[in-house]
């Protein structure tokens, strides 16, 4: 790398139009964002900027903060059960023959680029009321009633008088299926790097000295791979968190979350200098996650990071 | 290597059953709303749960609503400028981390991963903010009417850009520009000479990497467009929201093409340039 | 089962085959090792010797065939379950913890007592020489060190037999030989039973008692060094360890009994101990030829001449090519005993070249 010095032409040149358009475009909105949030509404579109802490204090009112509980209990549900299907996939795929990786890679990524919008609808159509999961499920039910009815069991309805649909839409679980959905290669990619660069004669230096497969899993892999999985976790919960399209599709009345109520604040409520607040809540427990990856990644133990 | 027919030795964890279960049952999970999406587009009856036999019907009907077509013409009119200018952008600021040392580079670095890491919804309330505070012209004739989601989708997209571009730079050679110089090119002259044709690959990724993001998002566009500015993803919404039915699928799946077709692009480049980044 | 094998067999290797995809990497080897001995698998790469330590540790399943280690037969039974430890290539130390609970993970793993992992820790620490570097990270070691690590990882386990995949590959000339001396002497004093892998010839030669010669999956020869230099059973083998001059020729039996005429194109026609019919190799080390500047040969000498074309100059001895007509030049050895007397050739002179009938070698396959 050379100083801007040796070229200050070409450094101006090549500086100027992202930085500003940066500016212009990114910087600006979000400086606009953070001023709205020390400020008070004055009628129906005015802001008068006060530097009050009102909208901040605002944000621990207990119905906002059991949103925000609750948005945090939803992502890290969504995370947990990323990794808990994302470390046995990462484990296989790792492993799996070097030229078959990448198209079982390719696969696990391939959704990701479809749109995001596009699948929670595809999810809907699966698990709504009258969907496909529910017409499953019909059918083996009747396939069951009909069985105890051949056995001569039909009499004593142990599966009910009928088939009722399961709700599985419109509630927390809906929500985090969801995200799980949409996240899931997001704990795959950072745990398959981890594993992907950890010395395999390591794991057969332990079974070797005599530990099993689970062992070695907790006593080497596991280790070796934590600064992997807190990164998993980490750039998994982040987007969970400040999820809104998910949670507005598929949850209920009563499984907002953080986001939904942001975009109320600017929409329905038009309360914007609450939303600006609430939007750098949002970003501030964003970055404190990025900043404990940095760290973590940034540590030193031999471990293998993403 | 391992070889099918083998005994499953020690480190074969891909071949044992219950790990083969859960990479099989999680493709089943990603894959099969998709499918039957795409399936169900082409289902002859409009209670799209059980087939009924193949129909382009949806199509047509999708084809022939003029709203839903409006919607689409935007949606690419805005991914093909946002690439346009973003690549440039994306271009200029990779190059520039690349090449030079400069002070606050790491705070140059640190805003532009910032329209990456934030939450979406973030971005899109504060760019709602900046139009309404600007007094952005909201009834300007096509494609103007667009330039504030365009300025948007530009701001989030060139960042992604800039990071493939640099990653690709990584494995030039930096002395292959010295040589040029000390063989008398100029400064442009090596650019364009030495170091654009190692960057090619990296911006033809990162062009359609932009291309594809733009296209698909849906929330900071939410909060940017007015009712002159619908996008393809903000028209499905709409629908999503009213119900379930094929015209949806229909919709749906000609996107889904469209950025399935971009990818398959995108990896055939990378192919043929494996170390492209991304 | 196990009262057929003698008592002092520690591996017992049948008829093991391992095949990967079409390369068949392991073809129906079988061999025996003895109970504390040092014992060498040496092969060009690719020829299958890393396979068959793999298939002793249990990280690869045989095709066909069965191994007995203590006379147990190992079919079946994990890597974890085997009485077999590994000195990994890459050392394989794990990065996540110091050279103490390196080396005592295997024990607890076994759920041994806690004094009992501590005394053989230490012991085994005292052994490679470690001893006060307990609370050591991995990081902080050389690569020499590094190594000790594992070996003494290994050796507290007390494994029947100790396998070790390339050893010294890592470690730099000098060092290498350093370690060459000290891990024959360690084998010594703890009695183990060292089977060692290794592609380099003269580290075989140097630190086992017996090695066996590996080439496309198959076993070519198992001898004593000695053996194996002196008597090669095959050109193979011949050609692999040290350096060798080959002649090609025809054998038919002589007139006495237990004698073959050779006919060579260089050679003439020569008459050998032994018994082959048809095309043979004939062989002799460099070393074993004798150069003069006088013609005229000596009785029961093999005689040529030609001249000399180069001189690689190595300290205590020089090698010398001679051209001796077509083909292959002659490679010969001298030393250099003498500091002032400089060198006896130099490149351009004619020279006789001759060797003792009985210093040829005749091979067969």
């Amino acid at each position: 790398m050379e100083p801007w010095r040796k070229a200050p032409a070409v450094f101006v040149a090549n500086l100027l139009p992202p930085a500003a358009w940066l500016g212009v475009f990114f910087v600006l909105p979000l400086s606009l964002l953070w001023l709205y949030s020390f400020g008070d509404k004055v009628g129906i579109t005015g802001i008068d900027i006060n530097w009050t802490l009102a909208n901040y204090a605002r944000a621990a009112d207990p119905l906002y903060l059991g949103i925000l509980i609750k948005s945090v209990w939803i992502a890290g549900a969504a995370t947990l059960t990323c990794l808990m299907i994302g470390l046995p996939v990462a484990l296989a795929i790792s492993f799996a023959p070097r030229h078959v990786q990448p198209w079982l890679l390719l696969l696990i990524i391939l959704p990701f680029w479809t749109n995001l919008l596009i699948r929670t609808y595809a999810l809907i159509a699966v698990l709504r009321t009258n969907g496909h999961v529910n017409y499953v499920l019909e059918w083996l039910w009747s396939a069951g009633d009909g069985l105890l009815n051949l056995i001569g069991l039909g009499g004593y309805q142990i599966l009910g008088t009928g088939f009722t649909p399961w709700s599985l839409l419109y509630n927390d679980a809906a929500v985090v299926t969801g995200l799980v959905y949409v996240h899931l290669p997001f704990m795959v990619l950072p745990l398959y790097a981890a594993l992907y660069r950890l010395d395999r004669s390591l794991i057969e230096a332990s079974l070797d000295l005599g530990a099993g497969h689970l062992r070695t899993f907790f006593y080497v892999i596991a280790p070796l791979v934590l600064p992997g999985i807190a990164s998993g976790v980490i750039i998994t919960f982040i987007p969970a968190l400040g999820a809104y399209l998910t949670p507005d599709l598929l949850g209920g009345t009563d499984s907002q979350m953080i986001a939904n109520v942001i975009e109320r604040q600017f929409k329905a409520a038009n309360d914007w200098p609450f939303g600006s607040a609430l939007s750098f809540l949002l970003m501030y427990i964003t970055f404190f996650g990025l900043a404990v990856r940095s760290l973590l990644a940034g540590r030193r133990g031999g471990g293998v990071s993403a | 290597m391992r070889f099918p027919g083998t005994p499953i030795g020690p480190l074969d964890y891909h071949r044992r059953l219950p790990l083969r279960l859960i990479l099989i049952s999680s493709l089943i999970f990603l894959y099969l709303p998709i499918l039957t999406l795409v399936a169900f587009s082409f289902n002859d009856s409009r209670r799209n749960i059980v087939w009924h036999g193949f129909t382009l019907k949806y199509y047509q009907k999708a084809f022939a609503d003029s709203e839903l077509m409006l919607a689409f013409g935007n949606s690419l009119s805005i991914a093909l400028f946002s690439t346009l200018i973003s690549t440039v952008l994306g271009t200029m600021a990779g190059y520039l981390l690349w090449r030079f040392r400069f002070g606050g580079k790491t705070a140059l670095e640190g805003t532009l991963a910032m329209p990456i890491v934030i939450p979406e919804i973030c971005m899109g309330v504060a760019m709602m903010a900046f139009v309404a505070r600007i007094g952005w012209p909201q009834d300007l004739p096509w494609p103007l009417n667009l330039s504030a989601i365009t300025a948007a989708h530009i701001a989030f997209c060139f960042p992604f850009a800039a990071i493939v571009i640099r990653a690709r730079m990584e494995s030039f050679n930096r002395q292959l520009a010295e040589a040029a110089r000390d063989l008398g090119a100029t400064e442009f002259q090596t650019f364009r000479d030495v170091v654009a044709p190692h960057m090619k690959p990296g911006i033809v990724a990162g062009a359609l990497l932009g291309f594809t993001l733009s296209l698909d998002d849906f929330v900071i566009t939410f909060f940017t467009s007015g009712p002159n500015s619908i996008t393809f993803p903000v028209k499905i919404y709409s629908m999503v929201r009213f119900s379930v039915t094929p015209e949806v699928n229909a919709a749906s799946t000609i996107l889904i093409i469209l950025t399935v077709a971009l990818t398959a692009i995108a990896l055939r480049i990378q192919r043929r340039y494996p170390i492209a980044g991304v | 089962m196990a009262s057929q094998i003698s008592q002092d067999t520690i591996i017992r290797i049948e008829g093991v085959s391992k095949k990967f995809g079409r390369l068949q990497a392991v073809d129906n080897v079988s061999m025996e090792i003895k109970r504390g001995e040092f014992f060498a698998l040496v092969g060009p790469s690719g020829c299958g010797k890393t396979t068959l330590l793999r298939l002793l540790a249990g990280f690869e399943t045989p095709d066909a065939g069965r191994i007995l280690i203590e006379g147990r037969d190992m079919t079946g039974v994990t890597a974890n379950h085997r009485p077999v430890n590994m000195l990994f290539q890459s050392y394989a130390i794990f990065p996540h913890m110091n050279v103490e609970t390196n080396v005592s993970y295997g024990l607890k793993i076994a759920r041994r007592p806690r004094d009992e992992i501590m005394a053989r820790t230490e012991e085994a620490l005292g052994l490679v020489k470690l001893s006060g570097y307990e609370k050591s990270h991995p990081d902080e070691l050389s690569g020499g060190q590094r190594q000790r690590v594992a070996l003494a990882r290994a050796l507290v386990m007390r494994p029947a037999v100790l396998l070790l995949d390339e050893p010294l590959s890592a470690l730099d000339a000098k060092l290498r030989e350093a370690m060459q001396l000290e891990m024959v002497h360690l084998q010594k004093t703890v009695g183990i039973t060292f089977l060692i892998v290794t592609h380099d010839q003269s580290e075989a030669l140097s630190m086992a008692g017996r090695i066996a010669v590996m080439h496309q999956g198959s076993v070519r020869q198992i001898a004593p060094p000695g053996e194996l230099y002196e008597a090669p059973n095959c050109r193979f083998v011949a050609d692999f360890i040290g350096k060798i001059n080959l002649f090609e020729g025809t054998a038919r039996p002589a007139d006495q009994p237990g004698r073959v005429r050779v006919h060579t194109e260089k050679l003439g026609i020569l008459e050998l101990q032994g018994d082959a019919e048809g095309s043979v190799t004939l062989a002799v080390r460099p070393e074993k030829i004798i150069i003069s500047h006088e013609p005229g040969g000596l009785e029961g000498q093999i005689s040529l001449h030609g001249t000399v074309m180069d001189i690689a100059y190595f300290g205590g001895h020089s090698k010398l090519f001679i051209d001796i007509g077509a083909g292959q030049p002659l490679m010969a050895e001298i030393t250099n005993s003498n500091r002032n007397g400089g060198p006896r050739v130099a490149p351009g002179d004619r020279v006789r070249c001759g060797w003792r009938a009985v210093d040829t070698l005749l091979l067969t396959e």
